[in-house]
C-alpha cells in the first residue's frame, strides 16, 4: 500500500475495469445490433444520466471493486509487524497461496490436506446443495408458473416468503432443534418405530445440507418461476399433442426455455452456499470442516489478514471459474442470465 | 389413413357454466369440416375435447369408432393447430417439424428427410435451417401445419389458424389449406368465426351458438335453408323482418310485418299465430318495376360500389336498416340518396322461421 506502484495499480484498476465493461457492453450492442433502442442518456436526460452513472460508478468502485482489489493486493503480501511494513521485507510474494497448498510458507514437502479437503468438500457440497435445490424448486416453480390458479399461487408465495422474515441465524438454530439427536425429527421417527436409536443428523451433515438448501430456496424458486412463467402454455400442450410424454416436455421444451432462469438460480445458490458462514458454523457437525470458517479464522483467529485474503480469493476465483465453465458447458451467455 | 369423429351428446361444463350443450356430430373420414360460430360460443372448448385436453362432463367422443374416454392427448390420433400456433421458438423449422417424430424415437437423418418432405408439401422448401422468429406470419402458419402433419394424424384440428393473417394472405392460405387437405386426405376439423372462410373451404359446416350446435350441413344448405333465426342471421348477410305468421301451406308461409304481409318459403317451426321472422337476402331484393306491387318501401341512405355489385343501404320507416345488393348489370341507374324506393323480394328465396320456437335439435 505504501508502495507508489501498488497505489497506482489500486486506483487505476477500478477505472480500467469500468472502461473494460463499457467496451464489452459496446461490443455486445454492436454484435446484437440494438441500434434502434434509445441510448441511456437519451432515455434519462443528461442530468439524471450523469447522476446515475456517477452514483453507480461510485458505489461499484468503492464498495465492490476497490475493497476487492485491496484484498488481492493484501494476499500477495506477508504478515509483518507495523514497524517493518514498507521496509525491505515488504515484497510481493506467493507465500499465502503456498500456505494453502503446503501448510507452510517455507517447507514444500507435505500438502495442507486439512484445508485442501475442506476447500474441495465445500465446492462439492455446494454443487450437491445446488442440484438438490434445483430438484426441489423446479417442480414447485413449474407448478406455480403453469398450473396453479391465482388464489393458490398467492398462498404458495406467502408460504414461501414468510419463513424468510426470520433471520438466518435463528433459522439455522431452528434446524438444529429439528435435526438434533433429541430433535423433532428423531422423536417422530422413534415414536413411529422406524428407528431404534436416534440418528446423528448433525454429525452426518444432513442438517447442514438441509439448512443450506432451505436457506437459498427463494433464490432458486424466483428465477425459475420467472422463466417458466413466460413460457406460453400452448407450447406445453402442443408438445403433448404431438405425443410427448411429460418428462420429454420438461427436458426438451420447458427447461431449454427456462435455461437463463435455471442458470441464474443455480449460480446464485452455488455462490452463496460456497460462501455461507452461519449455516456451517451452527449446523456443521464436529468433524465438518467448511472452508468459510477457515477463512474467517485466518482473519480473526490467526489475525493474518494477508492469508485470509488469499484464501478468500482462492474460493472466489474457483467459484467464478466453475460457474463460467458450467455456463459454457450449457451454452448460456452472461447477458441471458441477467435478463 | 383418415378417421371419422363422432361426438355423442357431449356436454362440457366449467363449474356451473355450460360451455357446450349436448353436442352431437358425425364427421366422416377425409371430410373438411368447419365449426362456425361467434366468439365465445364454445368452438375451442369442443376442439380441445376432441384432442383430449378437456374431458366431456357428459357424453362421449369416438375417433375411428374407438371411445376416447381414457386416452390422453399424446396418445390420440389427432393433431391440433393452436390459435396462436405455439411453435417452439428455440428450435429451427426442421426441429419443430421433427419434434413429434423425435418423441417417437425416429432418428436424426430420417427426421430431416421427413421435415424436407413436409416443407415441400406446404410450399416452403429449403427453409428447414431457419429459426421460427425469422419467418413471416404465413410461413409460420405452414410450419405449424407441417409440424402437425409430421406425426401422421388421422384427424387434424385447426383452431382459427388464419385469424392472425392479413386478408390477402388469408385468402391465399384458404386455397392452400384446402389443397393440402386434398393431398393428405385426412379429416380436417376447422374452427372459424368467419363465415366466408367456412363457406369457401368446407365440405360441411356446423354452426354453433352459445354452446349449442344449431345446424349441420353443406355451405349451400346452411346458406339457403337455415333452420334457426340465428343461422339465418349469422351466415351471410340477411334482412330479418319480425312479425306474426299469418298463414302457411305446404311450401310457403305468409307473415304479417310492419311492412305488410310478406311471403316466403315455409321454414322450421312456421305455423299460423306464432311469432316469426322473414329473412330476405340482400341479393334477392330488387327495385320494383313500374306497376309492380312493392314488398316494402324504404329510404336510400347510402350506396357502396363494389366492382361487380353495388350495395344499397336503406332505412325503413321503423328505423331498421335494410341492405340490398344489385348486380351492376341489373341496376340501370342508382337512385340518389334520400330517394324513397319500392322494393320487391323473391318469395322463393326468402324464408319464414318461427322465433318463439324451442331450438330444434341439430
Ligand atoms: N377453462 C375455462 N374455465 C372457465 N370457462 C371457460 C374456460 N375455457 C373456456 N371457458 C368459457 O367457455 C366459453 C367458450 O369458450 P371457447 O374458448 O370455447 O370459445 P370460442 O368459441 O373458441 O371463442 P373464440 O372465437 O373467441 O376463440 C367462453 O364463455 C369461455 O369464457
Ligand atoms: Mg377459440
Amino acid at each position: 500500500m505504501s508502495n507508489p506502484v501498488t497505489a497506482a495499480v489500486l486506483f487505476a484498476a477500478p477505472i480500467l475495469v469500468a472502461v473494460l465493461f463499457w467496451l464489452l457492453g459496446w461490443r455486445e450492442r454492436r454484435v446484437a445490433g440494438d441500434a434502434a433502442a434509445p441510448s441511456f442518456v437519451e432515455r434519462n436526460g443528461r442530468l439524471v444520466a450523469t447522476y446515475l452513472f456517477v452514483a453507480v460508478a461510485f458505489w461499484a468502485l468503492f464498495m465492490i471493486v476497490w475493497p476487492l482489489l485491496y484484498m488481492v493486493d493484501y494476499s500477495f503480501h506477508r504478515k509483518l509487524p507495523p514497524s517493518r511494513r514498507g521496509g525491505p521485507d515488504d515484497v510481493y510474494t506467493l507465500e499465502n497461496y503456498w500456505y494453502f497448498v503446503y501448510g507452510s510458507t517455507r517447507v514444500f514437502t507435505s500438502y495442507n490436506w486439512v484445508h485442501i479437503n475442506a476447500f474441495w468438500q465445500t465446492i462439492a457440497v455446494s454443487v450437491v446443495v445446488t442440484v438438490a435445490n434445483f430438484a426441489l424448486c423446479y417442480p414447485l416453480a413449474y407448478y406455480m408458473a403453469q398450473v396453479a390458479r391465482p388464489g393458490r399461487l398467492r398462498v404458495l408465495l406467502l408460504l414461501l416468503i414468510v419463513p424468510y422474515w426470520v433471520n438466518e441465524i435463528l433459522r439455522a438454530f431452528a434446524f438444529m432443534v429439528l435435526f438434533g439427536t433429541g430433535g423433532t425429527i428423531n422423536k417422530i421417527l422413534l415414536a413411529l418405530g422406524l428407528i431404534s436409536a436416534p440418528i446423528d443428523f448433525i454429525g452426518q451433515n444432513v442438517a447442514l445440507y438441509a439448512g443450506l438448501t432451505y436457506a437459498y430456496l427463494l433464490l432458486m424458486v424466483f428465477p425459475l418461476y420467472n422463466a417458466i412463467e413466460s413460457l406460453d402454455h400452448n407450447q406445453i400442450e402442443a408438445a403433448r399433442d404431438l405425443g410427448a410424454p411429460w418428462w420429454h416436455i420438461h427436458l426438451f421444451v420447458v427447461m431449454p426455455f427456462a435455461k437463463p432462469g435455471i442458470a441464474s438460480g443455480c449460480t446464485l445458490v452455488f455462490m452463496l452456499s460456497a460462501g455461507a458462514l452461519a449455516a456451517p458454523l451452527v449446523l456443521g457437525g464436529p468433524k465438518t470442516l467448511w472452508f468459510t470458517p477457515i477463512v474467517y479464522d485466518r482473519f480473526y483467529q490467526a489475525f493474518n489478514w494477508q492469508q485470509g485474503s488469499a484464501y478468500a480469493i482462492i474460493l472466489l476465483l474457483t467459484c467464478v471459474v466453475f460457474v463460467m465453465l458450467m455456463m459454457r458447458l450449457f451454452k448460456v451467455s452472461l447477458s441471458e442470465i441477467t435478463r | 389413413m383418415s378417421a371419422d369423429v363422432e361426438l355423442d351428446r357431449v356436454t362440457i361444463r366449467f363449474g356451473h357454466f355450460t360451455a357446450v350443450k349436448t353436442a352431437s356430430l358425425k364427421i366422416a373420414g377425409g371430410e373438411f369440416f368447419s365449426l362456425l360460430g361467434p366468439s365465445g360460443c364454445g368452438k375451442t372448448t369442443l376442439l380441445r375435447t376432441i384432442s383430449g385436453f378437456l374431458h366431456p362432463s357428459e357424453g362421449s367422443v369416438r375417433i375411428g369408432g374407438e371411445d376416447m374416454r381414457r386416452i390422453e392427448p399424446n396418445k390420440r390420433p389427432t393433431a391440433l393447430i393452436f390459435q396462436n400456433l405455439a411453435l417452439f421458438p428455440l428450435m429451427t423449422v426442421a426441429e419443430n417439424i421433427g419434434y413429434g417424430l423425435r418423441v417417437r424415437g425416429v432418428g436424426r437423418a430420417e427426421r430431416k428427410r421427413r421435415a424436407e418432405e413436409l416443407l415441400g408439401l406446404v410450399a416452403l422448401p429449403d427453409q428447414g435451417h431457419k429459426l421460427v422468429s425469422e419467418l413471416s406470419g404465413g410461413q409460420k402458419q405452414r410450419v405449424a401445419i407441417a409440424r402437425a402433419l409430421a406425426v401422421e394424424p388421422k384427424v387434424l384440428l385447426l383452431d382459427e389458424p388464419l385469424s392472425a393473417l392479413d386478408l390477402k394472405l388469408r385468402q391465399h392460405m384458404r386455397t392452400e389449406l384446402r389443397a393440402i387437405q386434398k393431398r393428405v386426405g385426412i379429416t380436417f376439423i376447422y374452427i372459424t368465426h368467419d363465415q366466408g372462410e367456412a363457406l369457401t373451404m368446407s365440405d360441411r359446416i356446423a354452426v354453433m351458438n352459445h354452446g349449442v350446435i344449431e345446424q349441420v350441413g353443406t355451405g349451400r344448405e346452411i346458406y339457403a335453408h337455415p333452420r334457426t333465426p340465428f343461422v339465418a342471421a349469422f351466415v351471410g348477410e340477411n334482412n330479418g323482418l319480425p312479425g306474426q305468421i299469418a298463414k302457411v301451406d305446404a311450401a310457403s308461409a305468409a307473415i304479417d310485418t310492419p311492412f305488410g304481409t310478406l311471403v316466403g318459403r315455409r321454414g322450421e317451426g312456421a305455423a299460423p299465430g306464432r311469432a316469426g321472422t322473414i329473412f330476405i337476402r340482400p341479393e334477392s331484393l330488387r327495385i320494383a318495376a313500374a306497376g309492380e306491387t312493392p314488398s316494402l318501401e324504404a329510404e336510400l341512405v347510402t350506396t357502396a360500389y363494389e366492382g361487380s355489385a353495388t350495395h344499397l343501404f336503406l332505412r325503413a320507416d321503423d328505423g331498421r336498416t335494410i341492405t340490398m345488393t344489385a348486380s351492376n348489370r341489373d341496376l340501370a341507374a342508382v337512385p340518389a340518396p334520400g330517394a324513397r324506393i319500392a322494393l320487391v323480394h323473391d318469395a322463393a328465396e326468402a324464408i319464414v322461421l318461427a322465433t318463439d320456437a324451442e331450438r330444434p335439435p341439430a
